[in-house]
């Protein structure tokens, strides 16, 4: 009897545990099934596709421009940046320049998404590693940011904002101080973040030689973005294949050394200050957009726009919705193309003469509106996780034969088993906070 | 003028290739700019192997793999490979036609990790099967699914029940 307790005592037995779906530390729904000895971690096996929606196939079905919104729901906590490389890659393919103030509106959106999403990431992967403090400065630094967003494209995370041709609206008048304000806030909030992370012993023991991830996995993994430097790559589509205005600002790309978790939240760190750096920069470089707008005291409302345009155009300004604060008809010129054929004409035209109309319809009409000539294209931009693809094939009509999208962290996410492996669970937490794993881009 | 200066630019890469490989190539074109190459299927993994451990050449990082289906076209489906090479900065793309009786290809994952899950992918929305991959399941669907969701014929409001016979 003693000899059989003692056998079963003894006896080797791995316990499987599941984490997630749906289970708060898996930032959106992840499954990783876990065989683990005691707290170590033998084996996993991680599964994906809980937040697959087709989107793929949907924009198969779309004109280019519906496409637009879904893009917002890829990465969703950085959505401008996925507006801008969908937008870009048509651009490419219909062979558009943009006027050079959207061109800086579009870095300025784009940085300070990505500030926004870093400042994500590590709020979580700070708080996982018990730091709740960084969690709530870094979520109050990302308010300021987003107030910037929401004054200038109306929404706070689908903003839909860059369109094909330009931008949607100008910014508003106060962007000065307003961006002023959210840097000087965030710069701020770096500098206490540093002070409470960045040499504390714990989170350096929690984290240092945590999932190291090697050059030549990183590389073979398809690592892309902070992941891929974290490991010491000097990769950044900004600086390989500059777009917008890049290559007119001054900013640097900062590199890790040892490629573990450590490194992944350093490398963010600073890149958020070069974030900084580049969108102060773009805000001084910015040229001039549509200083007056004529006839400010005498707006007419539509309905009036309407009947007294059935006699003679009008030449008061036409009261919009608040919705298209931004877009009035004088700022056409400096956020969006000439080529007419590409955007929406403005809703003074639309109300008061038969060319706008006809141009808004034809812009919308089955058929008709954005037709990028045939063939393939493939366009990047530096999203906030890596490269973020856009290969998109046209058959000439107005909607796209076939749409793919890069996702930086399908492949990041693909190296999540090699990287518990052999470590506690534990720390699968903060290393799977370290990935900046989102699902609506995952899983598309 | 503008398109001979391209066409100057591209020859480095495409020129070694076309040297090596003189039958393997099918055509080249650089659609948008972007250069394509379009090879035999049963030369893929030759190819591919050339272009990553080539010193001159190395394109070690792979970007994407993708699949279209031309729908009534002969060899059916496409399968595009997008790569990069660090030391050229330069990115190629390479694409093989793929048969709908014999959907079956040859697999990267010796060459590139990410192959794994990029080609599960590829298997799960368009039905091609890999040679010598490890773990060919699907990945984004659920196993229960019936059908290759991206696939031309198959209907965009298409339902199914989330599991057999649940109703």
């Amino acid at each position: 009897m003693a000899e059989k307790i003692k056998k079963r005592r003894t006896k080797k037995e791995s316990l499987l545990l599941n984490m997630g779906p749906s289970h708060p530390a898996m930032h959106g729904t992840i499954r990783i099934m876990l065989e683990l000895d005691g707290e170590k971690v033998l084996n996993s096996e991680v599964e994906i596709g809980y937040l697959h929606r087709g989107f793929e196939k949907t924009c198969e079905n779309k004109t280019y421009f519906q496409v637009l919104p879904y893009t917002d729901r890829l990465n969703y906590v950085s959505p401008l940046i996925n507006n801008t490389g969908y937008v870009m890659t048509i651009e490419k393919m219909l062979g558009i320049e943009i006027p050079e103030r959207a061109k800086y509106i579009r870095t300025i959106m784009c940085e300070i998404s990505r500030i926004c999403d870093h400042l994500t990431c590590l709020a979580a992967m700070a708080m996982e590693t018990g730091a709740f403090t960084v969690f709530l400065y870094m979520i109050k630094a990302r308010e300021f940011l987003w107030d910037v967003l929401e004054q200038t494209t109306g929404a706070r995370m689908t903003t839909s904002y860059i369109r094909i041709g330009g931008i949607k609206s100008d910014f508003p008048e106060n962007y000065k101080q307003l961006i002023g304000k959210a840097v000087e806030e965030t710069r701020k909030v770096l500098k206490d973040c540093h002070g409470l992370l960045t040499k504390n012993k714990i989170f350096l023991n929690r984290t240092r030689g945590v999932a190291v991830v090697s050059k030549e996995d990183a590389i073979s993994y398809g690592f892309t973005g902070p992941c891929l430097r974290a490991s010491g790559v000097y990769y950044d589509v900004r600086k390989a294949h500059p777009y917008l205005v890049y290559d007119q600002l001054d900013f640097e790309i900062p590199l890790g050394e040892n490629g573990d978790n450590y490194d992944r939240y350093f490398v963010r760190m600073l890149e958020m200050e070069q974030s900084l750096r580049i969108i102060e920069q773009a805000v001084e470089k910015m040229p001039r957009g549509a200083i007056e707008i004529k006839n400010i005291e005498e707006i007419l409302e539509p309905y009036k726009a309407i009947q007294s345009a059935r006699v003679k155009r009008p030449t008061q300004n036409i009261k919009l919705s608040p919705n298209l604060e931004g877009t009035e008809k004088e700022k056409y010129p400096y956020i969006l193309t000439d080529d007419k054929k590409y955007i929406i004409p403005p809703k003074e035209d639309t109300y008061t003469t038969i060319t706008g109309l006809i141009s808004h319809f034809k812009f919308f009409m089955k058929n008709h509106g954005i037709r990028p000539p045939k063939g393939e294209v493939y366009f990047s931009v530096e999203g906030a996780n890596g490269e973020l693809g856009f290969y998109i094939i046209s058959d000439g009509t107005d909607k796209p034969y076939r749409l793919h999208l890069r996702a930086p962290c399908f492949h990041i996410m693909s190296a999540l088993e090699m990287m518990i492996k052999g470590g506690y669970v534990a720390d699968i937490i903060p290393t799977f906070g370290s990935i900046n794993m989102i699902g609506g881009e995952l899983d598309r | 003028m503008e398109r001979e200066t391209r066409k100057m630019k591209e020859s480095k890469t495409i020129k070694i290739l076309k040297e090596k490989f003189p039958k393997d190539i099918l055509k080249f074109s650089a659609p948008f700019g972007d250069e394509t190459l379009l090879i035999k299927k049963d030369s893929l993994i030759k190819i591919m192997k050339f272009l990553k451990e080539n010193p001159e050449l190395g394109y070690s990082l792979l970007l994407d793999i993708t699949c279209v289906d031309y729908l009534g076209e002969k060899p059916r489906f496409e399968l595009i490979y997008h790569i990069y090479s660090f030391r050229l900065n330069h990115r190629l793309r390479i694409k093989t036609r793929i048969d709908e009786k014999n959907p079956i290809t040859e697999s990267v994952i010796s060459l590139w990790k990410n192959a794994n899950w990029l080609e599960r992918e590829v298997y799960d929305m368009f039905g091609i099967k890999f040679k010598n991959h490890p773990d060919l399941r699907r990945i984004l669907m659920y196993d229960e699914f019936e059908g290759y969701p991206l696939r031309k014929d198959y209907p965009l409001r298409k339902r199914q029940p989330r599991l057999p016979g649940l109703e």
